[in-house]
């Protein structure tokens, strides 16, 4: 084995230092006894235990997960057909204008996503909570679905659904049967990276949200602002758990489904005679 | 000889099972099928042949539905299927990337079109334990396509298009991803199962000699029109004009200008230096007119002296020997510069071949040997 070279490994350690010295430090005193953020007095894991009788971040946390669930579902179906009808549907009309349209809220402040959506849920007389975050979140979330769905789409053999047309499918069966069970990584994949964006979300969120509706970034925040309580480290590091666990899994999966598929593959000419 | 001739399209009383009766398709300014008519019979195996872009598959995918004509008429079975979409149509089609649902196994890939109708299970099934055994696929029923070769994944595909029992299957480039010695073995299979299923085929080929072994009849096409259409010997030995004689397998084109001399019978004045050649033809050629004597190669035959009996011979040297195994094509320089291929079935052993690179020889051929034609 080479050795490393005193310059690699001092980028090496520059580099991930600066990205996750602040987590490791916020998990840190996650398990800090003393009340103070920032001066350690010794192990404890009292404020996992606080945190779960604070009914105030669990109301947050729940409603964070509705909202979630709610809008990356509502997104992905959205965003499904919206990329569905812009691969697949050949030229129309202002074709040009709508692909471009449907990416220009990816680079558009959320400041000006968050205003202009408060403005039209004042508009239309609204009462804001949590169907009009549901909302708000769906209308952001679902360009970065149809981002991913279309990408695979665009190499999606279209003689599979020609082939289910042959075979006697009408036109939606053909879609459901043949091409959604085919790109159906991409739209679970389009799910949760429209899941995490909800779950994170702090300045739409509160632009549209109500009194009677927090989401956990918007309790974080408020509650950061009155000074940093460990228990939000400790949420925090729940938050961090979660997210690597699923990350992990995720990849996890999708290698070993790669390296079966390659296996299957080389069995079958091994065995073609 | 008690054995009918299965010739449909000689029998004028046969009705045909597709008409196409002046159909032009375009796409946008560009014409992919240019004012078509044609009819395909009740069991043929008719391949579509011709370089890509003649509109070969363009006709397929308006066969099955993909596409729909510009103006003219299309029938199956006497009804007109224009507009009719591809799931209502009793037409089945393999696809050239054969298109296998990769979720599903084959058993499954196989059912799915039956699934589709209004079919029992238990007769699904029956039919499907059939189509596998009909393509030796019993094995395999629980794999995916891609656990299973490149050749099994074509059975498949042919397996799925014949389980509904289609009047009329098409065949785009079906053998176009195999090997060449399991594509031999494949068009024997497909001419098997034909005949087996009594099943219409429509095939879609670039390659001739695919083309040749497996259809009943051939249609050469270019640029959106059919050049012609007729059996393989027929396109073969009569091609009807210089594209054809061309496009299908080696062939000498001669031209010059046709001088009738007796009956059927023509000389051709091609070079001042040599004597003109004499040539058979039913098509009539005017005192003048400009012909082309299309021969081929393996028909010419090529010795060291002047052979007595032939009508045409001309002296040459070779220039160049191209040696297959089975056969040697002789590039024979004419002393006008023209090179003249001649073939040769090698049936003696290369060692005690008699001619070779430089030699002077006679290549020779008799009247009826080549065909002329006008363009």
């Amino acid at each position: 084995m080479r050795r490393a070279s005193w310059f690699n490994v001092t980028s090496l350690t520059l580099g991930f230092a600066f990205l996750y010295l602040p987590m490791v430090l916020l998990v840190i005193y996650s398990f800090n006894s003393s009340k103070l953020v920032t001066v350690w007095a010794g192990f404890s894991t009292q404020w996992y235990g606080e945190l779960i009788r604070n009914d105030a971040f669990l109301d947050a946390a729940l409603v964070t997960l509705k909202v979630a669930v709610a809008s990356s579902t509502l997104a992905t179906i959205l965003g499904t057909m919206a990329a569905y009808v812009l691969v697949r549907g050949g030229r129309f009309a202002g074709r040009t204008l709508f692909s471009g349209m449907i990416y220009a809220p990816l680079v558009m402040p959320e400041v000006i996503t968050g205003l202009s959506l408060l403005l039209l849920f004042i508009g239309l007389g609204m009462d804001r909570g949590v169907l009009t975050i549901v909302l708000a979140h769906t209308t952001f979330s679902m360009c970065y679905v149809s981002v991913v769905v279309s990408s695979r789409l665009v190499s999606f053999d279209r003689s599979l659904e020609e082939a289910a047309l042959d075979l006697g499918c009408s036109p939606f069966d053909a879609f459901r049967l043949v091409t959604l069970p085919i790109i159906a990584p991409a739209v679970i994949s389009g799910w949760l990276l429209a899941f995490t964006l909800s779950l994170d979300d702090l300045v739409i969120a509160s632009f549209t949200t109500g009194p009677s509706s927090t989401t956990l970034p918007i309790k974080i925040w408020s509650a950061v602002r009155l000074g940093v309580s460990p228990e939000i480290n400790a949420l925090s590091t729940i938050m961090i758990g979660i997210v690597t666990v699923g990350v992990i899994s995720a990849s996890l999966i999708s290698k070993r489904n790669a390296v079966k598929a390659q296996q299957d593959m080389q069995a079958a000419e091994r065995g073609a005679t | 000889m008690s054995q009918k001739i299965f010739a449909p399209w000689d029998d004028p009383d046969e009705k045909p099972l597709i008409r196409f009766e002046n159909v032009t398709k375009k796409f946008g300014d560009f014409t992919a099928i240019d004012d078509l008519t044609l009819n395909i019979y009740e069991k043929e195996f008719f391949a579509l042949l011709g370089p890509s872009g003649c509109g070969k598959t363009t006709m397929m995918r308006m066969l099955a539905g993909f596409e729909n004509p510009t103006s003219g008429k299309m029938e199956l079975s006497g009804k007109n299927i224009a507009g009719i979409p591809p799931n209502k149509r009793a037409v089945n089609m393999m696809f050239q990337s054969y298109a296998l649902f990769p979720h599903l196994s084959v058993w499954e890939n196989i059912a799915f079109g039956l699934k589709r109708g209004d079919m029992g299970k238990l007769d699904i099934a029956a039919r499907v334990e059939e189509m596998l055994k009909l393509t030796r696929l019993s094995k395999f029923a629980g794999r995916k396509p891609h656990q299973i070769s490149g050749g099994q994944r074509q059975r498949v595909a042919l397996a799925r298009s014949l389980a509904k029992a289609p009047k009329l299957l098409l065949l785009d480039e079906p053998l176009g991803a195999l090997d060449k010695k399991l594509r031999q073995d494949t068009q024997f299979e497909l001419m098997d199962i034909q005949e087996g299923t009594g099943t219409t085929f429509v095939i879609v080929t670039h390659d001739q000699e695919e083309a040749m072994t497996v259809a009943s009849r051939v249609a050469v096409m270019d640029e959106g029109r059919i050049i012609q259409v007729a059996t393989p010997d027929g396109i073969y030995e009569a091609p009807n004009s210089v594209y054809v004689a061309d496009f299908i397998g080696d062939v000498n084109i001669i031209e010059g200008t046709a001088k009738p001399a007796g009956e059927g019978t023509y000389r051709l004045d091609w070079t001042e230096n040599e004597a003109p050649f004499l040539a058979t033809s039913e098509a009539p050629f005017s005192d003048g007119q400009n012909a082309h004597l299309a021969i081929r190669p393996e028909k010419i035959a090529i010795t060291a002296e002047k052979p007595d009996d032939a009508n045409n011979a001309v002296q040459g040297s070779v220039l160049d020997i191209a040696y297959l195994g089975n056969l040697s094509t002789y590039y024979v320089q004419l002393a006008g510069g023209r090179i003249i291929k001649a073939q040769t079935a090698n049936t003696r052993r290369l060692s005690r071949r008699s001619i070779t690179w430089e030699d002077k020889v006679w290549v020779s051929w008799s009247a009826t040997a080549g065909v002329l034609l006008a363009q």
